[in-house]
């Protein structure tokens, strides 16, 4: 039923440990700097990995500010718009143990593509109710966007073509903390 | 583990894996209860048809949350009131809705085997919520649901089914799900009531009452389905009652302190289960009603929201 995947090799390495973690703590700088501090603050990590770098952030901002800042996990499986189109949905639920009424909720997530991802959480979190605003954090955007939706933190902007594809490995997934661009292997 | 088939018919030809990947996808999607807008655009569009020629609160009433909470249009179909009374044919009336393009039909009847009669007339997929006393696959899934929240996982656990066990699909249904997932199953109730050659199945039988619940994590007690039942099976209800009613005092000298106490419903207060059980702590009776919709939903969700599943 499912096409088989494509295998893909490493072309480049985009980030590595220091840079991957200078991102992320310029990221929670900003945070704190749009904001003005981080009362009212909120991560909504994507799963998967949106959720640990959501983890990651709240860490750093507790550490420059003292603040901790909730985290809760969104799976917008439910909200997609290719479902019965893209085999067997999996769905591993949405934990958000905090009210989103009034919060600033920033969306956490690894790699920004399409955009589609984001379209599908903002109408997820919207159903959880009314937050004062969402905002945008991404540690990749790979650019391609197929609908009007802009990040309001970036780690990387990285130029890549379609056929290429993103991969972010994180420590506690994949014992490592890097971005790889990889290529699909001639067959 | 992606899920490949057109239909839910019954609990016995699924394996292992689909049994824990229906199981899963309820679980994940309880969250959507305790939500303020509960509803969730997964099946917009979808249209759902519950087909109901027996009673029922439960079954019935769950798919149809089940089915709005993704989103679905749910329309209700009962036999009574509809042309069924006139004398049309249970194909007949399933073809006529057939054309008016469902994407779900869920189906109840008295015949067993309606379901997989229905599922090869129609092209869309078929639920079966129950056919005479053959499978009622999606109780038997809340049933597990139930028990892996309570106990944490199925590896060795041991239930006991007790009562009328020969006209009872929840019992088939669970006991196919149950051995699948490496669990011990006790069938118990008075000789009259336990199908010949039941050990068949991989179940243990017994004859008593304090020898079926000595030291299972489950007891799961069925009602005695008079609607099903010749006459003269038992001597009387109240005789029944005595014999194979659960009480506290019952309870307390044969059975664990962590037992769980499970019933499919209705209960018939005072006849298989006393009040006092049927409310008391050792009852998980209106968890399992809660996690049927998520069950539902769950069912729903794969059969039509898969790629390949729901394809004519």
């Amino acid at each position: 039923m499912s096409t088989p995947a494509p295998r893909f090799r490493e072309k480049a390495q985009v980030l590595d440990e220091a840079a991957l973690d200078r991102a992320l703590t310029r990221i929670a700088h900003e945070i704190l700097e749009k904001n003005g501090g981080a009362a009212e603050l909120a991560f909504v990590g994507l799963r998967t990995r949106g959720v640990t770098l959501a983890h990651r952030l709240a860490a750093k901002i507790a550490k420059i500010d003292g603040a901790t800042v909730p985290v809760g996990t969104l799976d917008i499986t439910l909200y997609r718009d290719d479902l019965g189109i893209r085999g067997t949905p999996v769905i591993r639920g949405t934990d958000i143990p905090f009210s989103i009424k009034g919060k600033i909720v920033v969306l956490v997530d690894d790699v920004l593509f399409t955009g589609r991802t984001i379209r599908a959480a903002l109408d997820a979190l919207i159903d959880l109710g009314r937050p004062q605003s969402i905002q945008l954090a991404t540690l990749i955007d790979r650019g391609h966007r197929e609908l009007p939706i802009r990040p309001d933190y970036v780690g990387k902007n990285l130029p890549t073509s379609r056929r290429e594809s993103v991969a972010v490995r994180l420590r506690e997934h994949d014992g490592e903390d890097r971005v790889v661009i990889e290529e699909p292997e001639e067959a | 583990m992606g899920w490949t088939r057109k239909d839910l018919l019954t609990m016995r030809e699924l394996d292992a894996g689909e049994i824990v990947l229906l199981v899963d996808t309820a679980a994940s999607l309880q969250e959507i209860a305790t939500r303020e807008i509960k509803k969730v655009p997964a099946l917009r569009g979808k249209t759902i048809v519950n087909l109901f020629y027996e009673p029922s609160t439960r079954t019935r009433t769950s798919f149809e949350i089940a089915g709005k909470w993704l989103s679905a249009d749910v329309i209700n179909f009962s036999a009574s009131g509809s042309s069924t009374s006139k004398g049309e044919s249970f194909i007949d009336t399933a073809k006529n809705i057939a054309a008016m393009s469902p994407d779900v039909v869920v189906v109840r009847h008295s015949s067993a085997g309606a379901a997989e009669l229905l599922a090869r007339e129609l092209a869309c997929s078929v639920v079966n919520a129950g056919d005479g006393a053959h499978e009622h696959p999606t109780q038997a899934l809340l049933d597990l649901l139930t028990i892996r929240e309570k106990k944490g996982h199925f590896d060795g656990l041991h239930v006991a089914i007790v009562g009328d066990i020969t006209n009872s699909r929840v019992a088939r249904s669970n006991i196919h799900g149950m051995r699948k997932l490496g669990m011990t199953v006790t069938v118990a109730g008075p000789p009259t009531l336990i199908p010949p050659f039941v050990q068949e199945l991989g179940v243990k039988v017994a004859y008593r009452l304090e020898d079926a619940i000595r030291d299972v994590d489950v007891i799961m007690l069925l009602r005695l389905q008079h609607e099903r039942m010749r006459a003269g099976l038992i001597p009387s209800v109240r005789e029944y009652s005595r014999y194979w009613g659960l009480t506290l005092d019952k309870l307390g000298r044969h059975a664990r302190p962590d037992v769980l106490i499970m019933h499919p419903g209705p209960v018939n207060r005072g006849v298989e289960l006393s009040p006092e059980l049927a409310d008391g702590p050792y009852s998980v009776i209106l968890d399992q009603v809660a996690k049927g919709v998520a069950v539902r939903m769950g069912v729903l969700l794969l059969l039509a929201g898969s790629k390949g599943a729901a394809a004519a």
